[in-house]
Order: structure tokens, then sequence, then C-alpha cells
């Protein structure tokens, strides 16, 4: 369903990203791993839309997407998290969640001023649909405190939460276990296998946590220096030599 | 103890002296055509003086005396209160908002004209500030030169009046409109300009307004204004003593009593309170809605804002708009209740202060900026006296209120969600 081909990203004078080229089938994760530095999160931004490629292609669902602005490749199904948790932190827990639905949701002011019945009716769907995903990430009795006040572990489920009542076919997370304890790291794993199996999302992943990465991939690019430098399955990338040497050093 | 804070302390009596000394001890007057430097005489000095040593010897004694203060019991904490059930307290809320709004309904009836007077006057910066909550406290966008809209819809209503002859109530829309349309127009180009760059665009808006009002003397009469702006009709009916328009009765004589210039001052106020209740209302639904919660995410955090599928244009734009609509809706009744205006009442200073009302209340608060407004309108007006420190007053108020209460008179709260939980 994401097809990124050639993808390079210049900075004036530095080559960030080289000819990168993945792709990701539907019902699949894939995760990109690499030395800290080597880009991954320059990918991620081209392909989320912060960033214009220089150069390359990405096709989502056999739409180009590249050099869209980031809120409509976002409404296109293409949802992503950060590196460091971006909540909206003085609005409380499900207020992140509706605020995610606005394209959910009934924004004629006009309908809204009069309490329609189909605004109404969309308001409650999107109330439901945030309870669910508090539910499912265990933040339901938080659901009234303000988001800047859940603990670390917390923020990062509400964050991941935030981005499934978008309702995505493809999530991009981008470090999600970075900061968390080993139980919690445990449940994120459930947590994305979970979102596959269930929700039939697609997942995109930035991992530095290689058991993670290890054990819930089905196929694994490893970049280093803006430069692709291998992709296989987990068993493959285990016994890469150039990726041992690269990244996951000798044993 | 107090040694260690003399060098301190005698540094501060020192700078205050070479302050305070050429600014209040010296005059300048004016002999014929020349002018004279006139030292200060003595009781000045004095004061001076004093001044100097009251600032010597509280930073001298500093530590003592703030030390003391923290042992007098702070009137506000509400540390050891136990919160209040959120429904219940929402209920109350409501009722005392209720019993507010009727009171003032009925209270110009008993009071004399000039207060009903400055009681329209706080309602329209309630008004204003209200629209400029919107765009200042909820969206977080510093705009600097709200004034500009407030001038566009005082203005159209003076315009449509003197060239088409169009009543108030015509023109209230008009007015609102227009100005929403300005913000949208002015709003397109300038909202990808972030923070200080856009207060300083939108200042420049502001006084690119004034100044095109003041020069286009063919339209708008320039500095002199424009005046006979006619007042509002009660379904046709008029409230002075003689009828201006023709098929309008006047009020007076439809209800057989006897004219009294009051009736005007009154009826001016309930459109007034009528109005800030409407804005009021609608900007509360609008804060529960879609809409509002976008521009308190985009406030919060832009980029995470626009990764969930916010457009940032569409919704920066909204803010700007519905703020500029609700400053034309107050630069109607403005025009209405002066029946004369010119460039002179729309200067940055205005701006300045419906500014200060947002951040004195607490940004996105909606009571806090109507006590605000209460208390910037009025309290120069029962310190005439003051009036040369009226400035310096409200300074003081504006470095105090940053320290104790950096958020405003009433922070904003969030509204309580119930989510019944999924079997």
């Amino acid at each position: 369903m994401l097809e990124v081909e050639n993808l390079s990203m210049r900075f004036g004078g530095l080559l960030a990203v080289d000819q990168v080229s993945l792709d990701v089938q539907e019902h699949e994760i894939v995760s990109i791993i690499g030395p800290n530095g080597a880009g991954k999160t320059t990918v991620f931004n081209c392909m989320s839309g912060f960033y214009k490629p220089t150069g390359g292609k990405i096709r989502f669902e056999g739409k180009e997407v590249q050099g869209k602005p980031d809120f409509k490749i976002s409404r296109m199904g293409m949802v992503r998290t950060f590196q460091h948790v971006r909540l909206f932190g003085q609005m409380t827990v499900v207020e992140n969640l509706l605020v995610a639905q606005h394209r959910h949701l009934n924004t004629n002011l006009i309908s809204g001023l009069l309490k329609t019945p189909d605004y109404r009716e969309r308001e409650q769907k999107s109330l439901d649909r945030a309870a669910y995903w508090l539910d499912r990430v265990g933040l339901l009795s938080m659901a009234n405190r303000e988001a800047g006040n859940l603990a670390y572990g917390q923020q990062r489920r509400l964050e991941i939460a935030r981005c499934m009542v978008t309702e995505p076919k493809l999530l991009m997370l981008d470090e999600p276990a970075a900061g968390l304890n080993p139980a919690e790291t445990k449940e994120l794993n459930q947590l994305i296998v979970s979102l596959k199996e269930d929700y039939n999302v697609s997942v995109v992943l930035i991992e530095h946590d290689m058991s993670l990465v290890m054990d819930i991939s089905d196929r694994i690019n490893v970049i280093n220096q803006g430069r692709p430098l291998a992709s296989g399955t987990p068993d493959e990338i285990r016994q890469n030599d150039d990726v041992i040497k690269a990244y996951l050093g000798e044993a | 103890m107090a040694a260690k804070n003399f060098g301190h302390a005698f540094f501060c009596a020192f700078i205050t002296l070479i302050i305070s000394y050429p600014i209040i001890g010296f005059n300048l007057e004016a002999q014929g055509i020349d002018v004279t430097l006139t030292g200060a005489d003595t009781t000045t000095i004095v004061l001076v003086l004093l001044a100097a040593l009251v600032v010597f010897l509280f930073q001298l004694f500093r530590d003592q005396i703030m030390g003391a203060l923290k042992r007098v019991p702070m009137p506000s904490s509400d540390a050891n209160k136990e919160p209040m059930a959120e429904n219940k307290r929402a209920k109350i809320e409501s009722w005392i908002l209720t019993g507010i709004v009727v009171f003032a309904l009925f209270w110009p009836f008993f009071v004399s004209r000039g207060s009903v007077d400055l009681a329209t006057l706080v309602l329209i910066y309630i008004m204003l500030a209200l629209g400029l909550n919107v765009v200042v406290g909820l969206a977080g966008l510093l705009d600097l030169g709200y004034v500009a809209f407030y001038a566009v819809g005082a203005y159209t209503f003076a315009l449509l009046s003197q060239y088409l002859g169009i009543s108030f109530w015509l023109a209230l829309p008009i007015g609102a409109l227009l100005a929403a349309l300005f913000g949208l127009v002015l709003g397109f180009p300038v909202l990808r300009l972030r923070g200080d760059y856009l207060a300083i665009v939108t200042l420049g808006f502001g006084e690119i307004i004034r100044i095109l009002l003041n020069n286009w003397t063919t339209l708008t009469g320039g500095p002199n204004g424009i005046g006979g702006i006619p007042d509002p009709t009660l379904f046709g009916m008029e409230f002075g003593r003689r009828i201006k328009e023709e098929g309008n009765t006047s009020f007076h004589e439809t209800f057989g009593i006897a004219y009294s210039g009051e009736h005007k001052v009154i009826f001016l106020y309930l459109i007034s309170l009528v109005l800030a209740v409407f804005t009021a209302l609608v900007i509360r639904r609008f804060m529960r809605m879609p809409v509002g919660r976008a521009w308190e995410a985009l406030r919060e955090d832009e980029i995470a804002s626009r990764s969930l599928g916010l457009s940032r244009t569409a919704v920066k734009l909204s803010a700007f708009t519905i703020g500029a609509f609700f400053a034309g809706f107050a630069g109607t009744v403005f025009a209405s209740k002066q029946g004369f205006i010119s460039p002179e009442s729309f200067v940055f200073l205005e701006s300045a202060i419906i500014l200060a009302i947002v951040v004195l209340g607490g940004m996105g608060s909606q009571i806090g900026v109507v006590l605000a407004a209460i208390a910037v309108t009025i309290l120069p007006e029962l310190a005439r006296e003051f009036s040369e420190y009226r400035m310096l007053i409200f300074g003081a108020a504006m470095v105090l209120m940053m320290v104790w209460r950096p958020q405003g008179l009433m922070p904003m709260r969030r509204i309580h969600i119930e989510l019944e939980k999924q079997e």
C-alpha cells in the first residue's frame, strides 16, 4: 500500500537521505532501524509531508503524495507519532482524542450552534470512539485529566490512541518505546501486534529497542548514513554482516 | 542580616532618585515664546527624597518584610478546600450567571443616566474582549490591531447611514460581516507568520485602517469624523423627542408616556446587553465545538495538529474571522451610542486596552474576561481625581497581576466530558 522509491532529501550541502526505497504491504509491520543520525526520522518527515523531498517518489495506495501538505496526507489515512511525545498538554485526555477526529465530525459552524441531529450524532460517535480507545490503552479513568499531567508511559499510549481514533490505514511510529520500562515495552509490543491483527492497520516503526523490533517486524529496513544498507526479514538482518558491523555490533 | 543588603538598598534608592527627580522635579514653563526650566518647589523635593528613603528601607529589610508577608494567610488559597463535584459546580455557575443577567436587565431603571451610559460602554468592551479572547486566548494568535475591525464595524454603520440611510438593525449584521471579511482578507497572507511577526503585522494593519480613515476625507470626513449617526429604533419607534424619519412613530407617544432622554440611553444599554450575552453564548458554544478544540490544539502544538489532519490556515482563519466579526458587532453599537465617530476613537491604545482586558481576565476564560472588562472600564471613572496617573496605576496593576496571578483573574477551566464505559 505504501511504496517509497529512491527517496532523497538534501538540506543545503547535506544529503540526509540518499536513494532510500521501501515498501509496506497491507497487514504488515515494517521497521526502519539504523544508528542515530542515519536519517530515519527524515524519511518519516518526508513520508508524512513535513518535508518536501528533493528527489524520489512516495506512493500511498497508488497515489503520489510527495510534496503534498501534511494535513492532506494525514487525512488520506497515513498518521504518525513523534519521537518526543507531542500531546496537547493543557487539554484533557478525551479532548486530545476529539481533536484528532476532526475529520469525522460535523464542523459546520451553524449546525454546531444549533446542535442539529447530525451534529449530535457525530459528536456522540466520536465520544464513543474516544472512550473505546481510552479503554483499549488503559486510560479510561484518566479521561478528564490534563494530558500534560500523565506519566510518560501513559502519554505514549495516549499518542497512539490519538492516532488510532483517526482510523488510519497506515500508522507510523517514531521510537514508541523510547523512555519506557521493560514492562511497558512489553505492553507496547502487544498493542502494536493487536493493531495489526485486530484493526488491520499497517505499521511502519522506527525503533532502537532490538528485542521489540526483531519480535514484531515482518520486514526490516536498515539505513546507515542516509543510504539503505540492507532489508529483509528479522532473521536475515540478524545475520547480515554489514548490519552487524554498522549497527548491531558483534556479540 | 541587613548589612548584606545595604549596598543593594543604597543602589536602589539612588536609582529611584535619579529617575524620579528629573521627571517630577523639573518643570518646563512657557514665558512668552521662551521655555524656561524651573526647579521644583520644596515639597516635591521632600517627596522625592522620601520616596527614595522608602525604597532604601524596603530593600534593606526586604527579607524580614517578605517573610512577614508570607505568614499572612493568602485569601485565595483553595488548596485545602474540597473540590466541588463537576456537575454541581456547573449548575451553580449557570444559576449565578442567569441571576446576573436578570439583574442587569432591571438595573438601569433604578440608577442615573450616567451610570447606564457607562455600563453600555462596559458592555461594548465586553463584546470586544470576548471576541479578542477567541483570537488571543484560544487560538494563541497575538493580534495588536484588533481595534481595526472595531473601526470597520463603526464606520460601516456610519457610512451606510450617511449615504444610504440604512438603519441600525440592518447595519448591525452588515458591519459585523464586513469586519469578518476584513479579518478573512487580512488573515490569508499573514497567518503563516508566527508570534512576534504576526503581532507586528496586525499592529501595522490597525494603523493602516486608522490612517486611511484619517486621510480619505472625501469619504470618511477625515479627522472631522462622521456625525448624525441615527439611534437604534424599536420596531420603527424612535426615541427622540421628534421623529426624524418618515413612517416612524415615537416611543413616548406610542405608549402615552412623557418624553424622557433616559429612554434612549436605557434602550441602548439593553441592546448592548442582549448583544453581549449573545456574543458570550455563541463563543461559549464555539469553545465546545470541533472548531474551538481545533483552535486550542493548534495553540498547544501546531505540528501535532497538522499531523492529525488539521489545516493550519483554515483553523487560524476561522479564529481570526470570528474575532473580527464580534469586533464589528461592537463597533456598530459604539457608533450608534456615540452618534459621532472619528479616527480618534480607534487608536492603538484601544487595542492595547482590549488586549490588557483579555490578559488580566485570564486567557480563554470568559467570566474572567467579563470581570476584567468591568474593572478596566469602571475603575478609571471611579478614580477621576487620579486621572493623570491612570496609565501608571494601570501599569502597576498589570505588573502585580503578573506576579500574583499570572494566569489572570479567573484562569480558564476545562470542560469535563462524561464518558460511558464501552461494553
